[in-house]
């Protein structure tokens, strides 16, 4: 990107702007989430200040930014998992939570027990679960769209092993397949491809893609900024605010980056392209090591 | 004596036969309800609420009510309140639960000391004795005990998915605060139904024990339910066997017999069986 260009796209406010007619010119179905100058936190730490961001359906969006900037919080309120303190949500056309059986929500790997006694079959089956109904046991039907979902991700023949026994990428494709088997409109993941090797975050992000395509809506958060920048279409930046929001390309923006991370983000010109560091977090200290991304583009 | 009347002899007593019928049942209510206390990390509030009914009973007795009354609204009391306690305030939950724990048990002993004449009713409840189980309770035990297994087993796999998942159950639409607490008041249930076969101080152990055994022998929620269900079931009759051929608590006995069964599971099991450890680290020559 030339200096032209960044000039055009800072400051922020004026890159969601013009995301803002890319996306309304692509298509004119209504949005299926809008957030509307939403503020919410915890106790009395807010978390995320005055946000405002419309996802049109079919959106591949990656919701990029350092610790603690709202990523995660982001996702549980469009999910209805908590209430904004000031602004409004509307999901699917209605309240946050109203839509539940229209939206797969994936949590973070580190909030799972993997110690618990389930197989990979009933933890996919686990997304049948809105539309079997209370009280009421799978049918054969439920059954094959769990084969289904799991043979999507590459786990077709992992069913009977218990979750405990998989590896950290096949962890996250099994709540992937979940989250398929529950056939939602609106995908909402965070961190699905955190933790996993080259190959598994490929095929990860060949199944969202297909799932966007299809015209379903997949929001997922993310600390692999060259990811966010190669396989989403669409890339919102937070850092409590909302920075920007716009075309993937945007990711590699050295100064929005840098109005994002702050001084957290290093982005290096390197042999064949440009290094970019995202900042350390807990995540990557579990995995005994730091982003570190070569962009080749 | 042949094996024959060795089993049948102990069946002639009225009391052998309520209190094994209510082993069993309170065995099996525990193992299914202690599934959820052990994978959800229930023990302590497990623990809690029993120490709870205390003063429950306690009053029951000071206002003439039924003593069962009394410890199941302390019970149910006691363990909504942590769920509430632990959702509001920013307190470590282990700290909370405390707090409550040793609150109500003195608020029990207190009023217990008041009382001038001696109570073997409520000394009982401390340490169980199911073969002094007369009828009626055990009509009551029985039709509490398996309203409390069919509601759990009609929602098991909603109770499954908020256990595992709290956040993805949320999301999907399923009510998984008003499950908790449903939880936790059939967990006060439980607990008030079991006390009188084990005692205040045991029921932990009727709860936790079988299913810790039985998921350290399987990796399916369904597998450990029941296998849990069986631990407990045969652990009650072997232990009232013993009970009455070694003249033994019956409780104590009960519970021995399910720690046991634990600590076969623990060194033997398939899984994490130290014995499969050792074996297989052991250097091959």
């Amino acid at each position: 990107m030339t200096t032209d260009e960044l000039g055009a796209v800072l400051p922020g406010q004026r890159v969601a702007e013009r995301a803002g007619v890319a996306t309304d010119l692509r298509t004119a179905s209504p949005p299926s989430v809008v957030v509307d100058r939403v503020s919410a936190g915890y106790g009395n730490r807010p978390a995320l200040v005055d946000v405002s961001l419309s996802i049109q359906a079919g959106s591949l969006l990656a919701v990029i930014g350092p610790n603690g900037a709202g990523k995660s919080t982001l996702l549980k309120l469009i999910a209805g998992l908590i209430r904004p303190w000031s602004g409004t949500l509307t999901v699917l056309g209605g309240q946050p939570g109203s839509g539940a059986r229209r939206i797969a929500y994936v949590p973070q790997a580190e909030v799972v027990d993997w110690e618990f006694p389930v197989t990979v079959g009933e933890v996919v089956m686990m997304g049948r679960y809105g539309r079997i109904g209370l009280g009421r046991s799978p049918r054969r039907d439920d059954a094959e769209r769990v084969a289904a979902a799991l043979a999507t991700v590459g786990m077709g023949d992992a069913s009977n092993r218990q979750i405990g026994a998989l590896s950290g990428g096949q962890r996250r494709r099994v709540f992937l397949a979940r989250a398929i088997a529950a056939e939602p409109e609106l995908y909402l993941l965070d961190e699905p491809v955190t933790g996993v090797d080259a190959r598994t975050q490929e095929d990860l992000m060949d199944v969202l893609e297909a799932e966007a395509r299809a015209g379903k809506t997949v929001v997922a958060t993310t600390h692999d900024l060259i990811c966010a920048a190669q396989r989403f279409h669409e890339a919102a930046f937070l850092n409590g605010r909302l920075v920007a929001h716009g075309s993937a390309d945007l990711v590699l923006d050295q100064d929005l980056l840098a109005a994002t991370y702050g001084g957290h983000v290093l982005v290096l010109p390197g042999d064949g392209g440009r290094v970019v560091l995202d900042d350390a977090h807990h995540h990557d200290e579990a995995a005994g090591q730091r982003h570190f991304h070569d962009e080749t583009r | 004596m042949d094996p024959v009347s060795f089993l049948t002899e102990p069946m002639t007593f009225t009391f052998m036969q309520r209190g094994l019928i209510a082993s069993v049942i309170v065995g099996i209510v525990c193992a299914v309800m202690g599934t959820f206390v052990v994978l959800k990390g229930l023990a302590f509030i497990g623990d809690a609420v029993s120490h709870a009914t205390f003063p429950g009973l306690v009053v029951a007795y000071l206002l003439g009510l039924p003593l069962y009354v009394g410890g199941a609204v302390a019970a149910v009391a006691t363990a909504l309140a942590i769920g509430v306690v632990s959702r509001r305030a920013r307190l470590r939950f282990d700290t909370s639960v405390g707090v409550l724990f040793a609150g109500t048990f003195a608020v029990g002993v207190l009023l217990f000391s008041t009382i001038k004449n001696y109570v073997a009713d409520l000394l009982g409840y401390l340490l169980g004795n199911v073969l002094g189980i007369g009828l009626g309770d055990l009509v009551q035990l029985a039709i509490l005990g398996i309203a409390v297994l069919a509601i759990v087993l009609t929602i098991r796999k909603e109770l499954l998915f908020a256990t595992f998942d709290p956040l993805g159950a949320a999301a999907s639409g399923l009510p998984v605060a008003a499950l908790e607490y449903l939880l936790l008041a059939l967990l006060g249930v439980t607990i008030v139904v079991s006390i009188q076969a084990v005692g205040i101080i045991m029921v932990v152990a009727m709860l936790v024990t079988p299913s810790a055994t039985a998921q350290l022998l399987v990796v399916r929620f369904g597998q450990m339910i029941a296998i849990a269900a069986v631990i407990a079931a045969v652990s009650a009759v072997v232990g009232l066997y013993l009970s009455f051929y070694l003249n033994l608590a019956s409780g104590a006995s009960i519970v021995l017999v399910e720690t046991l069964v634990f600590l076969v599971a623990l060194l033997l099991g398939p899984r994490t069986g130290l014995w499969s450890r050792l074996s297989r680290t052991a250097p091959a020559g």
